[in-house]
C-alpha cells in the first residue's frame, strides 16, 4: 500500500443498523494506525462531526432505511462522497428491521405501545421531531446508487480491512472463501 | 473406447446417456446447481448449471453430453447470468441469512458466495409467507423455498407419499402440502423421509436441532461450495 499525498476523507453513518459494523471497524484494531496514516474520519460517529464534507471519497454506510431520516441522510452522503459502501446485512438487504415487512407498520405501532402484555395508557409517540418510519424497510441500494458492498452480519474486521485496502490500493474489493459471509 | 467431450478446455470422459452434469461431477469439475441432485431425475429449472454447449446456452443437467462437444462453464459471461438468477432468487424470498437456521449449510448461500454475490441487487419483493410448524418434529418456513423441487421428487419417488407439490405458474408459483388444511400435521410425512432430508435451503427445518454446529465448523465455512465434487 503507497501513502496517497493526501489523505482520503471517509464519513461512516449507522442508519437502521445497530452498530455491530462500527464495532467490527473498530476489530481491525491497531491497523486503525495504518489507515490513519491513509485516511481522515470525515462525518462519522467515531467524530461526532454532524455534517458531511462535499469533497468525502468514501463514504460507509451501516443500515438500512426505516425512517424518512435515514433517506436523508443517505441522500447527503451521496451527494457527498465520491465513493458509497454498504456495510453488514441491514444496509444491504434490510436486515432484522426489514423482518417487519409483511406486517402493517400501523398494526405493528398499534401492538407495540397499545395492546401488548402489559401495557397500559400507551401512546404511539407523535413528537414532531421523531421522523416518520417508513411503511417498509429498504435497503440502500433501492434508494442510491451504492459502489461498493461488505456483507455480513457484521463482516468480520478482517472483511473490512481487505476491502479498504484493496480499494486504497486502487483493486476492486475481493472477499474469498472465509471472508465472505451473509451471516 | 471411451467418448469425451471438452469442459472449458478439459478433456472430460462420459459413458452413452450420461448428462453434462453427471460427467462432469465424476471428473471432479464443478458446475453451481441447485435443483439438481444426482440422486434424482433433473429438472431442469433453477438454470444456474447454463453452460454453453457448441455456443449454445443450455442447462447443462438435462443436456446429454455428446462425443466431441465444446462446452464453456466458468466464463465472465456465464457467470455473470448465474449470478444474476441467484440475485433473483434472494429477492424473490426472504432470506435473512443471520436468522437462518440452514445458514453455512445452505447451497444456495454458498453458490452465492461462490459467484462472489456482493448485494442481492434487485428490489427486494419482501413476500409475505406463513411458516408450517404443525408438524411434532419439523418446521416448514416457505420464505426460503427457490421452488426446486427436491422436496416433491423425493416424496413422491423415494417415500411414495406425495407430500409437497408446487402450485401456481409463473411468479406466483408456490409449494404446497398435499393435504386438506394444507398443514404439515395431516399427512404422513416423518422425520425419515428422504423428503426431510434433500431441501437445498432453509425450508425443511428439523426442531430443535437449530445452530446446533457452531459458525466456523459449518459445511459451507469449511470448504467453499466448488470444492464439494464427487471426483475430488
Ligand atoms: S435459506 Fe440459505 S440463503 Fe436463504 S436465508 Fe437461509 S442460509 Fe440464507
Ligand atoms: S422446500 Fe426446499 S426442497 Fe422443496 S422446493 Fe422448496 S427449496 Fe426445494
Ligand atoms: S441444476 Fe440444472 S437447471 Fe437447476
Amino acid at each position: 500500500m503507497t501513502a496517497p499525498k493526501k489523505k482520503l476523507k471517509v464519513a461512516t453513518t449507522s442508519l437502521a443498523g445497530c452498530f455491530g459494523c462500527h464495532m467490527s471497524f473498530l476489530d481491525i484494531d491497531e491497523r486503525l494506525f495504518t489507515l490513519l496514516e491513509h485516511i481522515e474520519f470525515d462525518r462519522s460517529p467515531l467524530t461526532d462531526i454532524k455534517t458531511c464534507s462535499p469533497d468525502c471519497d468514501i463514504g460507509i454506510i451501516e443500515g438500512g432505511l426505516c425512517n424518512a431520516e435515514n433517506v436523508h441522510v443517505l441522500r447527503e452522503f451521496r451527494k457527498n462522497c465520491k465513493i458509497l459502501i454498504a456495510i453488514g446485512a441491514c444496509a444491504i438487504n434490510g436486515g432484522l428491521p426489514a423482518q417487519r415487512n409483511h406486517l402493517q407498520l400501523t398494526a405493528i405501532l398499534e401492538e407495540v405501545y397499545h395492546s401488548g402484555p402489559g401495557l397500559a395508557n400507551g401512546m404511539i409517540p407523535n413528537d414532531p421531531e421523531l421522523p416518520l418510519p417508513l411503511n417498509k424497510v429498504h435497503p440502500i441500494h433501492e434508494v442510491v446508487k451504492v459502489d461498493f458492498f461488505i456483507p455480513g452480519c457484521p463482516p468480520s474486521g478482517d472483511a473490512i480491512w481487505k476491502v479498504l485496502t484493496d480499494l486504497l490500493a486502487g483493486r476492486e474489493p475481493e472477499l474469498g472463501h472465509g471472508l465472505m459471509h451473509y451471516d | 473406447m471411451s467418448q469425451t467431450f471438452t469442459l472449458d478446455g478439459k478433456s472430460i470422459p462420459f459413458e452413452d446417456g450420461q448428462t453434462i452434469m453427471q460427467a462432469a461431477t465424476k471428473a471432479g469439475v464443478f458446475i453451481p446447481h441447485l435443483c439438481y441432485h444426482p440422486e434424482f431425475k433433473p429438472h431442469g429449472s433453477c438454470k444456474l448449471c447454463t453452460v454453453k454447449a457448441n455456443g449454445r446456452q443450455t442447462a447443462s443437467c438435462t443436456m446429454r453430453a455428446m462425443a466431441g462437444m465444446v462446452v464453456e462453464s466458468e466464463t465472465e459471461e456465464i457467470n455473470a447470468e448465474r449470478r444474476a438468477l441467484t440475485q433473483m432468487l434472494f429477492v424473490e424470498g426472504n432470506h435473512f441469512c443471520p436468522s437462518c437456521e440452514k445458514s453455512g449449510h445452505c447451497q444456495l448461500q454458498a453458490t452465492a458466495y461462490h459467484l462472489g454475490m456482493m448485494s442481492p441487487h434487485f428490489d427486494h419483493f419482501f413476500p409475505n409467507r406463513a411458516v408450517d410448524a404443525s408438524h411434532p418434529e419439523v418446521l416448514l418456513d416457505f420464505n426460503r423455498c427457490i421452488l426446486c423441487s427436491l422436496c416433491v421428487r423425493a416424496s413422491r419417488d423415494v417415500d411414495g407419499k406425495n407430500v409437497f407439490a408446487l402450485s401456481g405458474r409463473g411468479i406466483k408459483t408456490h409449494l404446497i402440502v398435499n393435504a386438506k388444511s394444507g398443514k404439515l400435521s395431516d399427512t404422513d410425512f416423518s422425520l425419515a423421509d428422504k423428503a426431510a432430508q434433500v431441501c437445498p435451503v432453509g425450508v425443511i427445518l428439523t426442531k430443535r436441532k437449530g445452530f446446533a454446529v457452531p459458525i466456523g465448523e459449518r459445511s459451507y465455512d469449511k470448504q467453499p461450495i466448488g470444492e464439494t465434487v464427487e471426483g475430488r
